[in-house]
């Protein structure tokens, strides 16, 4: 407790000097540490496919003081809300065989290395998938459910928020060769094509123009690593490819549907831009 | 009804006689504010925490009335004053008549 507490004072000197230092637009600090025991890779070398970038950069470093505090304690941290949720749903039967995720898989702790790694390509059904496709097919084809937790459903994203939370802190380390790469490159492709009436890219935002102001939001590089996310706008957590269709509606054009082809090739891709941050959903955004 | 309603608190276990502790609180509550409507345009009923109230030994430390304006989960961070060893109580009241509680000792050494 007083661990804590005393973290948290020291967190909010450190940002205030940084914020005196470099002005109120850059509020970078690298300090994120979980509970007080958890600690966050936020900032580290681009990979080679991304080095326009120079240095990738977690979401959080461009979140005001108050969000970034919400996500240092999971007490304050709204995500964790599904978290729980997500904990009781995995060990509760569900599916014609009487089984639970547990039956199989122990407890989510088991299954840490599974968020940082997806996208993955999956033999057997000859695809790259998803968390939320792993889970529907444990669903189908394992528990006899004939209806699987809905790909955008409040269900599956606390249980991908479970998931995320137990690998917080692992390395974002999603594989684009061998099998994967097709779909890798198609999901490059789409990171740089011009979206809408306003023909904006990915690229044009979160790689031309992350750390400046778009009205009164500050532009990220757009990663992944901190999804699922709590947004304070929704009073809600929000899926990855949730996230990529408000960014192309805003463009005003015609978005992809959330667990469509073309958005996990996109989620591919946009995943291995962070290579080397850290798993850090759920997390708190505005 | 509300549904899945969770009570937390954060509280110390330990403190120095007259140490001024912080004690946080949320409850998980959906907040249905009685001014939304649903897909067919009828008026989701309000159903909010209208009240909250946290005791020490007996004695109200803080007491709360909500209104619907504010967000669901509704979160209390707040400073009490701990003078010897005892029971915190705290007591979330629900628009539909249900109340939730929770309790935490805290020991004086
Ligand atoms: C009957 C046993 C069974 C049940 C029940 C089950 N799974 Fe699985 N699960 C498996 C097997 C076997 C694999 C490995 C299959 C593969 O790699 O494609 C797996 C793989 C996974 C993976 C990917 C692991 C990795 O390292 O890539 C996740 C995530 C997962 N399951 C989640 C769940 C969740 C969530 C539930 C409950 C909704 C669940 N599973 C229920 C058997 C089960
Ligand atoms: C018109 C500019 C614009 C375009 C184009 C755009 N975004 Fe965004 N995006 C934003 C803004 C503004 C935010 C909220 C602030 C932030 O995190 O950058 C955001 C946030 C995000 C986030 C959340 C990051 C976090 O850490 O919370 C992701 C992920 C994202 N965008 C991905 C994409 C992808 C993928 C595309 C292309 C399909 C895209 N965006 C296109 C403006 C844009």
């Amino acid at each position: 407790m007083t661990k804590t507490l005393r973290y948290a004072g020291l967190a909010v000197s450190v940002l205030a000097l940084t914020a005196m230092a470099a002005g109120a637009q850059e509020v970078v600090d690298d300090q994120l540490v979980v509970n007080g025991e958890i600690p966050i890779v936020t900032e580290a070398p681009a990979p080679d496919y991304a080095s326009a970038l120079g240095t990738i950069r977690s979401g959080w470093t461009f979140r005001s003081e108050d969000t970034q505090m919400m996500q240092a304690d999971d007490f304050d941290n709204p995500g964790m809300l599904g978290v729980e949720a997500a904990r009781a749903a995995f060990n509760s039967e569900m599916g014609t065989g009487g089984e639970s995720c547990a039956s199989c898989h122990d407890d989510p702790e088991s299954l840490s290395t599974v968020r940082g790694t997806y996208p993955k390509w999956d033999e057997e059904h000859g695809t790259v998938q998803t968390v939320e496709m792993q889970v529907q097919e444990c669903q189908t084809e394992r528990m006899g459910m004939e209806e699987p937790y809905g790909y955008n459903s409040t269900d599956m994203i606390n249980m991908v928020a479970l998931l995320s939370s137990v690998a917080r802190g692992t390395p974002v380390n999603v594989a684009i060769d061998g099998p994967a790469e097709a779909t890798w490159k198609q999901g490059e492709e789409m990171y740089y094509t011009r979206y809408g009436q306003l023909e904006l890219s990915c690229a044009n935002c979160h790689e031309d123009n992350y750390d400046n102001m778009i009205r009164a939001d500050h532009l990220s590089q757009g990663q992944i690593n901190a999804f699922p996310a709590y947004r304070l706008k929704d009073a809600a957590l929000v899926s990855v490819q949730n996230r990529f269709r408000g960014c192309i509606r805003d463009t005003m054009g015609e978005t992809f549907a959330v667990g469509s082809p073309e958005f996990v090739a996109l989620e591919l891709y946009v995943a291995s831009r962070g290579n080397g941050l850290s798993v850090e959903g759920p997390s708190v955004r505005n | 009804m509300a549904e899945n309603v969770t009570p937390r608190v954060r509280v110390p276990s330990e403190a120095t006689a007259g140490e001024v502790v912080t004690i946080k609180t949320l409850i998980s509550h959906t907040m249905e504010s009685g001014q939304r409507k649903d897909d067919q345009g009828n008026v989701i009923p309000r159903s909010i925490i209208n009240r909250f109230v946290a005791a020490f030994n007996g004695e109200t430390i803080i007491d709360v009335t909500l209104e619907p304006a504010i967000s669901t989960n509704p979160y209390f961070e707040f400073d009490a004053k701990i003078p010897e060893s005892g029971t915190m109580t705290f007591t979330w009241y629900d628009d539909d008549g249900s109340t939730y509680e929770d309790a935490h000792d805290i020991t004086v050494g």
